[in-house]
């Protein structure tokens, strides 16, 4: 039965990945480039749970939760250097 | 009992994958940055909290709930701060679309803000120390 999750939640893990990537290449700001960014470090973060779901360890826990944790300095760095050139 | 975690473990697990699912859909088909945003938090709370259920119940271990119960506060924690600062620098890079707008209230602050000499203190509707000296009788000298 886990194998039959693991198999949908792997296809809709990288469906959404996917979707992710075309937003970062497409994106028309910077902005938007990074909120991919940081939904794509979300899916491999549950993309590492389901396999440790599956796999029965928790080997990657560690990873998820300092993602958890610092996963938010990379977006707020990149917008706070982005400023209005117009009335800088 | 077994089969009714396992299979308790099969909805958490896929209902938390449908939110990373439903994030990316609404990046991609999302006209603007703030609608995009509203998308994007999708699997940071409650996706993630469903993954961390199913992933401890399915490991029947009560050893990882602490590491698992910090990362979701974390992640509660962090998530309204890159929101913040990313919905500000849209904002003022007119990246947001302000017409799809219902309100708009920091329009009007800004306006405030840049009409203000540029060195001077930012304007406030409360009177400074010397107006009310000043209005107030008798105490001019």
């Amino acid at each position: 039965m886990i194998e039959i999750v693991a198999w949908i939640c792997g296809i809709m893990l990288s469906l959404g990945a996917i979707a992710c990537v075309i937003r970062v290449i497409k994106g028309p700001s910077i902005l938007d480039r990074v909120l991919g960014l940081d939904v794509l470090l979300l899916i491999i973060s549950a993309g590492l749970c389901v396999d440790m779901a599956v796999n029965r360890h928790t080997d990657y826990l560690l990873f998820v939760v300092a993602a958890c944790t610092i996963g938010f300095v990379g977006s707020v760095t990149v917008s706070r250097y982005v400023s209005d050139k117009r009335n800088a | 009992m077994d089969m009714f975690l396992d299979i308790l473990v099969a909805v958490l697990l896929v209902l938390g994958c449908l939110m990373s699912l439903i994030a990316g859909i609404g990046l991609l088909t999302f006209p603007d940055l703030l609608t995009r945003m509203h998308a994007a938090t999708k699997p940071q709370v409650l996706g993630f909290l469903l993954i961390f259920a199913g992933l401890a119940i399915h490991l029947r271990s009560w050893l990882i709930v602490p590491a698992l119960i910090v990362a979701w506060a974390m992640q509660l924690l962090t998530a309204p701060v890159s929101a913040h600062m990313i919905g500000r620098s849209g904002y003022r890079t007119k990246h947001a679309k302000k017409e799809t707008l219902f309100s708009d209230e920091l329009h009007q602050v800004l306006d405030e803000v840049s009409a203000a000499p540029a060195t001077g203190p930012i304007p406030v509707a409360k009177p400074s120390r010397a107006e009310r000296r000043q209005g107030a009788p008798g105490e001019a000298d």
